[in-house]
């Protein structure tokens, strides 16, 4: 069976695409040789529709594509198709788009999480060469590569370029990757990082050999245990499976202490106001006059604009959209957004001090393991945005992270989540791979 | 509230969004409210995770090669067709 008959097969079983590759094309050689490369929706592909979940972007072709799947294709990958995803990146569960929802491999009951749901769920069960292309504005990468059992990889903000990314939130969009090993995890990040002409904001430090870092030993890590996340609403089971992981890493030379970062609690709050409010300004382009969905042009411009708009959000889209429009109105932008600004200072602050002393950050990526669709239906917004207390806050300082599998409570997989200082990749991926070779 | 905000933002929403949206935008405000306890006196806000350096390039003019019409249902002549401004 070919790649691509393999891929529709995925695709019929667990609704993992919006869209699969008509024919697999690659030019060229290098490190992606021989290699398929799946690409999340919001992420765009020359020639393949990109709707980032929306329907508001019905039938967009990009004309072109974005920096990191160009570099793939410069190192001999094909690109394999769009990856299914909340729309926007607005959800924890990939639950909140018109297009498909995908299955946990694991228990087609659950969620894949989200927002990369698609991504995670190909890297799982892709039974040939595949690495994904995923994304993170509070936890898109970890949250799914957690509940989908495989290695996903946000890199620090401003490693790799956001050009052709349909953004969430500027200051908060990484671009990352995924893949079933640490060492296939960050071969692509080594591929998509680095500085492009179209994105001032990539930072242009030099790029470690992360694959190489993947193969050192955890021996004199110092790795950081911080007792916020392991509190009040995190799972005692998916507690012990990551205690275990810790201890594996003792074990192995790794120098382990307990930290805290006070901050923490207050960086859900933080970060939705600011990702509400950078998103409800990003949103606003969407009208119906350059690209998706268009209606008959009929009455004055307002009304046009607000019918387009109105048919083609949805429902978590148009929720967030007013959060964010009133957290920047005057006379509550100083209560919600500015204040929101400064305490990300104090959450950035409790990570410079922390990385002083340790190498890396050791926790559970998510509080409990992948849901039942049927219990997600019963959340109110607000505690589906709590499911994300364990991954705002490094997505929030701009600190690079992974999720790794470490073992499995209730029979379901359960990510650890290794945390480093900017651009302490290469540590990171170290820290991880010790992990997931023990 | 939420009706004034969603007009800024061009939406129309039904009478139940709107109802539902207001309950449940007071629960989240409410819990967002939560960053008063945070003393932020003289703590300078945080646009960026990173401070950024400005980068320059050559200022060398490149043509544009894409279409930009290309996506859109609504145009003439090489031009955009919008709705009517009034």
């Amino acid at each position: 069976m070919s790649v691509l008959e393999r891929a529709h097969r995925i695709n019929h079983r667990y609704r993992a695409f919006n869209h699969v590759a008509e024919a697999l094309e690659a030019e060229g050689g290098g490190r992606l040789t021989g290699v398929a490369v799946s690409v999340k929706d919001n992420v765009c592909v020359k020639g393949m529709p990109s709707t980032a979940g929306s329907k508001v972007l019905e039938g967009y072709m990009p004309p072109f594509d974005a920096t990191v799947v160009a570099k793939c294709r410069l190192e001999g990958a094909a690109i394999l198709g769009k990856t299914t995803q909340d729309e926007f990146g607005f959800g924890t569960f990939n639950v909140n788009t018109p297009y498909s929802v995908p299955l946990n491999p694991r228990d087609p009951e659950r969620s894949s999480g989200g927002s990369s749901g698609g991504a995670a769920v190909v890297t799982a069960v892709a039974d040939f060469p595949h690495l994904a292309i995923a994304e993170s504005t509070g936890g898109s990468i970890s949250c799914p590569a957690s509940f989908c059992g495989v290695v996903g990889i946000t890199p620090t903000y401003g490693r790799t370029s956001r050009w052709g990314l349909i953004d969430y939130a500027n200051s908060l969009d990484k671009i990352g990757c995924m893949g079933k090993t640490v060492r296939d995890a960050a071969l692509l990040l080594s591929v998509i990082s680095g500085p492009d002409v179209y994105d001032s904001t990539v930072l242009h430090a030099p790029i470690e050999d992360y694959v190489a870092q993947a193969g050192k030993p955890a021996e004199g890590l110092r790795v950081g245990v911080p007792r916020e996340y392991f509190g009040e609403g995190v799972d005692q089971g998916v507690s012990d499976v990551v205690w275990g992981g810790v201890k594996r890493l003792e074990d192995q030379g790794a120098d382990v202490r307990e930290v805290s970062l006070p901050f923490t609690r207050y960086s859900l709050s933080s970060y939705y106001i600011i990702a509400m409010a950078e998103a409800s300004t990003n949103l606003a382009k969407y009208c119906g006059l350059r690209y998706g969905l268009h209606l008959p042009l009929e009455g004055s411009f307002d009304e046009y604009f607000s019918a387009v708009r109105s048919a083609g959000f949805g429902d978590e889209a148009k929720r967030r959209i007013i959060l964010g429009t009133y957290a920047r109105m005057a006379g509550y932008r100083d209560a919600y957004y500015l204040k929101a600004l400064r305490v990300r200072t104090r959450v950035i602050e409790d990570f410079r001090r922390v990385y002083r002393d340790v190498d890396v950050l050791a926790a559970p990526t998510m509080p409990v393991v992948a849901p039942r669709f049927d219990e997600i239906a019963e959340l109110e917004p607000i505690q589906h945005y709590m499911m994300d207390i364990l991954t705002v806050a490094p997505n929030l300082a701009g600190v690079p992270m992974v999720s790794v599998p470490c073992g499995e409570s209730d029979g379901m997989p359960v990510g650890l989540h290794v945390m480093a200082d900017y651009l302490g990749e290469g540590d990171m991926i170290r820290a991880a791979a010790a992990v997931e070779a023990s | 509230m939420v009706r004034r905000v969603a007009e800024a933002a061009r939406l129309s929403l039904t009478d139940e969004e709107l109802e539902r949206y207001e309950q449940q935008l007071k629960v989240i405000l409410e819990a967002f409210r939560m960053l008063d306890e945070v003393d932020t006196e003289g703590v300078e806000p945080s646009f960026h995770p990173i401070e950024l350096e400005d980068v320059l390039r050559e200022d060398k003019a490149s043509k544009w090669v894409w279409d930009p019409l290309a996506n859109s249902m609504h145009k003439e002549d090489g031009y955009f067709r919008g709705p009517r401004i009034q």
